[in-house]
């Protein structure tokens, strides 16, 4: 690692990646940034469901409700009616206030396992619904809330103030929120790939593979799983408050079991259990809607927007497309995205295919679920580290 | 009173059609180990089926083709899909738990559009027609959902109880590879099981659209959702279980919309969400739901 062009060389693809990506908002549109960062927000949540869902093995459709208490918990922490704060305060204690709605709900999230706390975070879709409705004050009900913008040692993020021009571009508010959507994500980004390779992450591994022989190993079996719970939540608020920055307003139908489940299609996409894995599914299931909605007229088989009568409009067409990419990745490709990339790269170098199982954790002896499924394929080594 | 004998008979006859919804998830869940996330869609399918055909084939005709429809996707996506999915992994049920996700998706997506934004009358026999029964008036739905779900629910149980497939269920969900030993297929149970959940779902379509609903839309499926803490609420692997958290939650949900005037500080339609509410105070206090068996881990 001391050499300095070994370092370079394990580290130049992600330098140039972050080089290319600060240099975006000098060519593109504004369409195309918000496409960006939105991808970064989801990328963010996505992230953070990952860390609960792949690696701990928790299934959550909670997810929207953190994005919700982030993204009003920002607004109103930094707004009128609220406290007012400052709103880079406001944008801290928003994901601190996740964490906390996280940790309130750790009695049921220790205890009840995998698809279990699938069902048990449905109530929190329902139930944070609801109160996002009634609760006209906090939340401005069902017309919600606008958003203050981001403001940082006299700096806005928003249209103006200051004017700001940079080689010849102006700065608008998507150019700016841009590098805050890339600060935030690298933040994520180099926590959760922390996380994941340090001794939390093996223990969480350890949790999903074999909960007998986690705890025998002397891993505290509620307190992992309601840590997960905490830090995916946290993560949740900390998406939900850029993406309230990003959309300018805030309403209570975005935040339902539909979004939850966009989430929980990110991270199937790309790949449990890997940081890469759910960025990339994220940027997938975001950006593919907005996409199909700009070019619907040139797509075959797909109407625009308000043509009705039954056709299939371009939010139609591509919740058709993730849906049935769900089915087709863990049909026929069970790591996701990362797993696929991962055996191109094999593959291209000429090396053989990696398929032997990870060390990742006791490995659980051939357990009685899933021997009956009568099924030729083999066991195919799931990718366990990010 | 008549206003608690109201709610009283409301709860019945939802939790009554949860109970078809919860049962199916528990037949399944036994069968195979896989929580439905698709039933919103097979019951929507149901629903549709029924709107669609019951001016060409009559009602009862159309509800006979929308059950075996449900009930043969239902085992095509088991045998088809669900069956591929996940190999020898041990976490198999949960892959397979996931891809029921996607399908319901794709489903709901498709069902959607053709609904459209409109209401779909079933063309029930019931219509608007009410009975007095002493002091409270009943809609006639409502008691046709209760009968038919008694009967329909002692079927199901009956088929548990007294065949040979009941008893490939039960050792199935006993215990998977000592049944398997035993000469049990496997395949069969969970597939024959996953059509079962499908009949229940499209029947429990029918009496949710049912007067005074104003007709199927394309959020009825999300109802089914609702039948998720009635299973989880029993313990998931036990019917009897399901049925008892099914009254639990139809009679929770009638009574806060019941009494709604006195509960106000909870929010206006707070009924819709109690169930939700109730699944998350009864897991507090017992993770495992209400009837679950406590399971010893053995390594």
């Amino acid at each position: 690692m001391s050499d300095p062009r070994t370092l370079l060389l394990k580290r130049g693809p992600l330098l140039l990646v972050a080089l290319l990506l600060c240099a975006l908002p000098f060519y593109l549109d504004a369409f195309w940034l918000r496409i960006g960062l939105f991808s970064m927000a989801a990328a963010i949540g996505a992230v953070g469901l990952g860390l609960l869902s792949g690696t701990a093995g928790q299934l959550s459709l909670g997810h929207a409700f953190f994005l919700a208490v982030g993204a009003y918990g920002y607004v109103w922490l930094a707004g009128e009616p609220g406290p007012g704060l400052p709103p880079a305060v406001a944008l801290v204690l928003a994901v601190l206030l996740a964490g906390a709605a996280g940790g309130l709900f750790s009695p049921v999230a220790g205890r009840v396992k995998g698809i279990y706390l699938g069902v048990a975070t449905l109530a929190l879709v329902f139930l944070g619904h609801h109160v996002l409705l009634t609760a006209d004050s906090v939340t401005g009900g069902f017309n919600g809330r606008s958003v203050p913008p981001l403001e940082l040692g006299g700096f806005t993020f928003a249209e103006s103030d200051p004017e700001l021009t940079v080689l010849g571009v102006p700065f608008g508010a998507e150019e700016r929120l841009w590098y805050l959507g890339l600060v935030l994500f690298a933040v994520t980004w180099f926590t959760a790939r922390g996380l994941l390779r340090g001794r939390p992450g093996r223990a969480l591994v350890a949790l999903r593979d074999s909960e007998t022989a986690a705890s025998v190993m002397g891993v505290h079996v509620a307190r992992y799983r309601s840590a997960a719970f905490v830090v995916s939540s946290m993560y949740a608020g900390l998406a939900g408050a850029l993406l309230a920055l990003s959309f300018r307003r805030v309403v209570p139908d975005y935040f339902s079991l539909a979004l939850s489940v966009d989430y929980l299609a990110m991270i199937v996409i790309g790949g449990l259990g890997s940081v890469a894995g759910a960025t990339a599914g994220a940027v997938f299931v975001t950006a593919l809607p907005l996409l199909m909605t700009r070019y619907a007229d040139q797509l075959p088989l797909v109407a625009t927007p308000g043509s009705g009568g039954g056709s299939i409009g371009p939010t139609e067409a591509s919740r058709y497309l993730y849906g049935a990419a769900i089915v087709l990745i863990l049909l026929f490709a069970p790591d996701g995205l990362h797993g696929l990339a991962r055996r191109t790269r094999a593959r291209l170098s000429r090396r053989p295919s990696v398929t032997g199982p990870h060390g990742s954790g006791p490995s659980p002896a051939p357990e009685r679920a899933g021997s009956d499924a009568a099924s030729d394929t083999p066991a195919r080594a799931k990718e366990h580290t990010p | 009173m008549t206003g608690f004998l109201d709610s009283l008979l409301n709860g019945l006859a939802l939790g009554s059609v949860y109970a078809l919804i919860a049962l199916g998830f528990v037949t399944i869940f036994k069968a195979s180990g896989v929580l439905s996330f698709t039933h919103g869609s097979l019951l929507l399918l149901g629903g549709y089926l029924v709107a669609v055909l019951h001016d060409d084939i009559g009602f009862a005709g159309a509800l006979a083709v929308a059950v075996l429809v449900t009930a043969a996707v239902a085992g095509a996506l088991d045998r088809l899909v669900l069956q591929r999915v996940g190999g020898t992994d041990p976490h198999a049920a949960h892959v397979q738990t996931i891809v029921t996700i996607g399908v319901d998706i794709v489903l709901v997506t498709d069902l959607a559009r053709r609904i459209g934004g409109d209401l779909l009358p079933l063309g029930d026999p019931w219509g608007s027609a009410v009975t007095d029964l002493g002091p409270v008036t009943v809609a006639d739905s409502r008691v046709a959902a209760i009968l038919v779900s008694a009967v329909a629910i002692g079927g199901a149980f009956a088929l548990f109880r007294f065949t040979p497939w009941g008893l490939s269920l039960r050792a199935a969900a006993e215990d998977r590879e000592a049944a398997a030993l035993m000469g049990v297929r496997l395949t069969r149970v969970r597939t024959a099981a996953w059509c079962l959940a499908g009949a229940l779902a499209a029947l429990a379509a029918v009496f949710l659209v049912a007067f005074p609903a104003p007709g199927l839309e394309r959020t009825t499926g999300q109802i089914a959702l609702k039948a998720f803490p009635a299973a989880i609420l029993g313990g998931m692997t036990s019917p009897v279980g399901a049925l008892v958290g099914s009254m639990l939650i139809g009679l929770t949900e009638a009574f806060v919309a019941g009494y709604q005037s006195d509960l106000h500080v909870l929010g206006e339609g707070f009924g819709d969400v109690a169930p939700y509410a109730v699944m998350v105070l009864v897991l507090l206090v017992r993770p495992a739901g209400l009837f679950a068996a406590k399971g010893a881990a053995r390594v």
